[in-house]
């Protein structure tokens, strides 16, 4: 897998910032971000009120995205950019729903929000009318969304890379350092798990690291190569950011996001749980 | 709970809050010229590991929940970079200011 096939700079972003065919999304949980300013041309996704299903706990189903993309002016044929806060985990997250729908042709912008913002690149408050299209999607493939009954199966047998923070990891705490601290689920990880931080798959702007450092590093903090693997942290776009290194930049055939993760596993009735360090 | 786990906007947080038993890392990123908004803010852990990152409001305002121990706050800018370290000794808030330059 060539980096150019999914990455974009944001040089070559600034580049092609008209050119037909090429659509920026911006994808973020807080959308604010995108009301004081977004890259020109870019259309705008809610990751929460737009690909999150508003009363299963599931993502939007095929329907639902055809719906969305043809309401955002997204053709099947064209090249989506996809950026956004957060070091990209929400983009990274529509990356993964994108892939999961069969879009072909979906990069993501390497730095995200951050990178365009720390380069001093332009922002604009004006937002693009783009014509409804009639958008096809297909039926969503499954060969990389990991559910929790083959997250189980695959303690001690598949590659099971924790992403959070080694403090959530050991149980510490129960959510990122930003947010308040909450007792709903238990603490700790799923046992057999390694710890990566999603973060050290990244450089402080933003960018992913290359293809060579993320080798080192994972198979470093003990991922078997040969095996199959699984990525999961609090609610899965953390672990799409990770997913999107693992699949897209170093190549594995086979990892899947457990989209689940730690909010619906450490909800779980009777299953195991370690806690401390690895 | 929190649907997301993006980072929330941030506001000042004053000296008066009540942490209700959170260990509260919070500060204002400034300039010599004064308060600079909308920087990326680190937090460090004490061997320089990434822990959680927030984008300072147009005040300059950040705030993290951590736990007790050795923490370093980095803030990244257009225009610069700058650190500011701080020590945490259970539940409370911890004003830490950073500059940027």
């Amino acid at each position: 897998m060539s980096r150019e096939n999914v990455l974009v700079t944001t040089q070559w972003a600034e580049e092609n910032l008209n050119t037909p065919g090429v659509v920026f999304v911006e994808v973020d949980e807080d959308t604010t971000a995108y009301d004081g300013g977004h890259i020109p041309g870019a259309v705008r996704i809610d990751w929460k009120n737009e690909l999150q299903d508003p009363v299963r706990r599931d993502f939007v189903d095929k329907a639902g995205f055809e719906k969305l993309l043809s309401e955002k002016g997204i053709s099947n044929d064209d090249l989506v950019i996809l950026y956004g806060g957060n070091n990209n985990w929400f983009a990274a997250y529509a990356y993964w729903y994108f892939t999961l729908y069969g879009h072909k042709n979906v990069r993501l912008l390497d730095g995200g929000r951050k990178k365009w913002e720390l380069d001093g690149r332009e922002l604009t408050t004006e937002v693009p009318q783009r014509p409804q299209t009639s958008y096809v999607a297909q039926e969503q493939d499954t060969t990389y969304r990991a559910f929790r009954d083959e997250v189980i199966d695959a303690i001690n047998s598949k590659n099971l890379v924790d992403v959070r923070s080694p403090d959530e990891f050991t149980g510490k705490l129960n959510a990122p350092a930003h947010l308040p601290q909450e007792s709903s689920q238990r603490s700790g990880h799923i046992p057999s798990a390694i710890n990566v931080p999603w973060a050290k798959a990244a450089n402080e702007d933003g960018t992913f690291k290359s293809a060579e450092e993320l080798k080192e590093l994972y198979e470093e903090a003990g991922l078997d190569t040969s095996k199959d693997t699984i990525a999961y942290c609090r609610i899965g776009e953390r672990s799409s950011h990770t997913w999107f290194a693992l699949r897209e930049l170093i190549g594995l055939e086979n990892v899947k996001n457990y989209d689940g993760s730690w909010t619906e596993y450490g909800s779980l009735v009777g299953v195991p749980i370690e806690t401390g360090e690895q | 709970m929190s649907d997301g786990c993006g980072a929330p906007e941030q506001t000042a947080t004053p000296s008066s809050t009540d942490t209700q038993g959170q260990v509260v890392v919070a500060g204002k990123v400034s300039t010599a010229d004064g308060p600079l908004g909308g920087a990326y803010v680190r937090l460090l852990n004490s061997d320089g590991e990434f822990v959680g990152e927030v984008q300072a409001s147009p005040e300059g305002d950040f705030r993290f929940y951590a736990a007790s121990g050795e923490w370093t706050v980095r803030a990244l800018h257009a225009s610069g970079s700058g650190e500011a370290s701080v020590r945490t000794d259970g539940a409370g808030l911890y004003e830490v200011p950073v500059t940027v330059g």
